[in-house]
């Protein structure tokens, strides 16, 4: 199929109008080119004046989303809150400020970019090899171990339960969307799979297992009865057209929690699972126990996403991870040449899902008690906005996404700056993902190869994800 | 069959919720065929009808409860409102969550992502403004209406379904007869082809949001009066919208009121043999079926000739 045709069949807006006016990849020409316009459809089609409404109405929105909070029986109060007059004056300056900024950006942005390129390759130019590099992750790997020591038990508390856990999360996520390009919105349903196999085998649940066993010995089978879960929910799915698999999965992580609270002779129902042990080895005389105390736990998370990190990378730079680089830039020629493409899909999400269940023992295991309110869709879609944030198919924007993440949220929590409030997290978050959509879809550590991938794909050359719909009707 | 004996009665509730459903699903129906891509954020174009359907008539009436015909205007007044407030939270959201993406030629990858991000930024601020507890719409509609193969039906499936079978009709006539129709049609045939044809394709992406959210608003204060109104109220409706839009033929005007029919139906009688806290999970199992054994829905995509 010729492929600018593959691209109109999507009807991905103006491909018609995007063939005439995208005159060369890079070009800076993004207007359409329409004749007979009015003064008036000139003005509001002028990319400038588009740009100060952008900035205006989304400082506004933010004034009232960092406002105070309404009520059903005051449903304006809010609103008006937020919208008083110095204030909203200042957001308005702020947002003034921003399309200042952004223009000035697009029109002097190739000399500062040069400018600032001096600046921001100096740590590469520090690292210029290899060996190097390897002496980067060692301080890294370093500053992780030593830094916990350090700090309140608040903090560590924060880095095992949030942190830790959520970076493992995400390191697997990032293989389902990042690497294969697709989209799993019921990431937590395997997390839950995994939490109630650690319970189920140390017997925490109302069912008893045949032999209960200690936790490093539950490990596999948490990771593999996630890995099950993946398989048998991916085959189907994955056959389909991609946005399918999102809304299967964001089903099956909605319903995995209305089973886990309505099934009670097995899961315990809403009261949950209580009493999940500790981890501990007794190998050859050599014991040791995790207590509940934090930082035992933390190094041993720490462990785990080192090793995680590694086999994700080697897998990235082997022929798997090759096979989903050419599925997500072509599936139609991935699939002419040989690939089994669905094999690979259900690879990518079996491995995304394995690792989430692994994270779900970890946590079953540290926190001890595990209720079906631990598992709801919005796990996922926080999971979700720390690998869009850090960048889709980076290892270390994944790591580094969710971190900083958690980190602001739990650091908001005690600090509310702003006027945040907690509850109001997912409205951020939300918001966070439409705005890296829209100005940098890469993430903020971009993986190389997925940041050109996208930029190829708004040329209409491949199309940077799995979901095989723009061939037409591929059912 | 656990379902048997009050099969009626069964069947019925499942009708009127299954309308529901399709007046959902006509949303994704229309987003899908002109866009191939699955709206996310349809179902807060949803919430936002309950809630503007709430706040108009909470204006009006104030706690005391409207009898009679009065009943029925508060009724149509909060459907108009419902609708057009899910015709404009529909057109923002094109705006915001799509257009900048479809300029760029973004992958559609970036548009699903942008789309749930924008669902969850506008339940979520909609719970921070009107608060998070679930409110009562002041009309209730409760009343037994008349008796069916001995099932009762109450004056709300009644109103549930009159409003709707309106709605399908207005909406079959539009897409068949309008040029606002023409364009969708067009669009959804082949996008290229119709833009080089004169078709604006940036208008008629904007008016197929518009007149799916319009339904969608008008769904939404419907499923208000019986459920009551919440920020999160849109999530498992949507889900099960979307499940409907799949089983009648996605990209299909009838087909998804075909499912929607269907679902209302098939979710609600086996819920009545493993109970109610069931029935989220027989609709999902319905989907799932439907992907692996019939993914072009029982309509048939009709893409494009969906009148």
């Amino acid at each position: 199929m010729n492929r600018r045709e593959g691209q109109g069949e999507t009807g991905a807006g103006q491909a018609g109008t995007g063939v005439l006016t995208r005159t060369s990849p890079g070009g800076q020409t993004d207007e359409p080119v329409e004749p007979r316009q009015s003064r008036w459809q000139r003005l509001l089609a002028a990319r400038n004046f588009r740009r100060a409404v952008g900035c205006l109405v989304g400082f506004v929105v933010l004034a009232v989303m960092l406002g105070p909070e309404g009520s059903a029986t005051a449903p304006l109060s809010g609103i008006t809150g937020s919208l008083w007059s110095p204030r909203v004056l200042i957001f308005i300056g702020l947002g003034l400020a921003a399309w200042a900024i952004m223009t000035a950006q697009s029109r002097y942005g190739a000399s500062i970019r040069q400018a600032t390129k001096r600046v921001t390759s100096a740590p590469r130019r520090l690292v210029p090899d290899q060996r190097a590099r390897y002496g980067l992750y060692i301080a890294a790997i370093a500053f992780a171990v030593i830094v916990p020591m350090h700090i309140s038990s608040y903090w560590q508390g924060v880095l095992v339960e949030q942190i830790g856990i959520y970076v493992l999360l995400a390191l697997g996520l990032n293989v389902v969307v990042g690497f294969a390009g697709l989209l799993d919105l019921g990431y937590v349903a395997f997390y839950a799979i995994g939490a109630y196999t650690a319970a189920y085998w140390s017997g925490a649940l109302p069912v008893h297992p045949p032999i209960t066993l200690s936790m490093f010995w539950i490990i596999p089978f948490a990771i593999l009865s996630a890995m099950l879960a993946g398989v048998i929910l991916g085959t189907p799915t994955l056959r389909l057209r991609g946005g399918y698999l999102a809304i299967v999965t964001l089903g099956f992580g909605e319903i995995i929690e209305i089973v886990a609270t309505n099934l009670g002779g097995f899961t315990g129902g809403a009261q949950g699972a209580l009493g999940i042990p500790h981890f501990r080895f007794n190998i050859l005389g050599l014991h040791y126990f995790w207590g509940i105390s934090q930082l035992p736990y933390y190094y041993l998370l720490l462990g785990f996403v080192v090793i995680s990190m590694f086999a994700f990378w080697l897998l990235d730079n082997s022929r798997v991870g090759r096979v989903w680089a050419a599925i997500r830039e072509d599936e139609v020629a991935a699939e002419s040449s040989g690939i089994n493409v669905l094999k690979y899909k259900v690879m990518a999400f079996a491995i995304g899902a394995s690792t989430a269940g692994f994270a779900g023992l970890l946590t079953a295991s540290q926190i001890s008690y595990i209720n079906p309110g631990d598992f709801t869709v919005q796990v996922s879609i926080l999971v979700l906005v720390l690998v869009i944030f850090g960048g889709m198919g980076s290892i270390w924007g994944a790591v580094i996404g969710a971190a900083l993440i958690e980190y602001f949220q739990w650091f908001l929590q005690v600090h509310p700056l702003f006027g945040y409030q907690p509850q109001d997290l997912y409205m951020y978050l939300g918001a966070l993902l439409v705005v890296m959509m829209i100005f940098r879809p890469e993430g903020i550590v971009p993986s190389r190869r997925r940041k050109r991938e996208i930029g190829l794909a708004e040329h209409g050359v491949g199309t940077a994800d799995a979901l095989s719909e723009s061939y037409g009707q591929a059912v | 069959m656990c379902f048997t004996q009050n099969f009626w009665s069964l069947f019925i509730g499942g009708l009127a919720n299954g309308c529901l459903y399709a007046l959902i699903a006509i949303g994704y129906t229309l987003v899908y065929g002109v866009l191939r891509l699955i709206n996310f954020a349809h179902s807060e174009v949803f919430m936002a009808g309950g809630f503007a359907g709430y706040f108009i008539l909470e204006g009006m009436v104030g706690s005391r409860q409207p009898q009679g015909l009065s009943e029925v205007g508060f009724a149509l007044l909060g459907i108009l409102g419902g609708a057009l407030a899910g015709g404009v939270v529909a057109f923002f959201l094109e705006r915001v969550a799509y257009r900048p993406l479809r300029r760029r030629h973004a992958p559609r990858l970036a548009f699903l992502i942008s789309a749930i991000g924008a669902s969850y930024f506008l339940f979520n601020l909609a719970g921070k403004e009107f608060g998070r507890d679930a409110v009562e719409v002041p009309v209730t509609f409760t009343g037994t209406l008349f008796t069916i193969f001995g099932a009762q039906v109450q004056s709300y499936y009644v109103l549930i379904a009159v409003s709707a079978i309106t709605m399908f009709a207005f909406l079959d006539r539009v897409v068949a007869l309008t040029k606002l129709g023409r364009g969708i049609r067009a669009v959804a045939e082949d996008a290229e082809t119709a833009s080089l044809m004169g078709v604006n394709i940036d208008r008629v992406i904007s008016q197929a949001f518009v007149l799916g959210g319009l339904l969608g608003g008008a769904a939404g204060f419907l499923f208000g009066i019986s459920a009551g109104v919440v920020y999160t109220m849109g999530f498992t409706p949507a889900l099960k919208a979307f499940t409907a839009a799949v089983l009648g033929g996605i990209g299909n005007i009838r087909g998804a009121v075909l499912g929607g029919l269907t679902l209302g139906v098939a979710e609600n009688l086996p819920s009545a043999c493993v109970g109610a806290s069931w029935r989220d999970v027989v609709a999902f199992g319905i989907l799932v079926l439907v992907l692996l054994f019939r993914p072009t829905g029982l309509l048939g995509e009709r893409l494009g000739r969906s009148a």
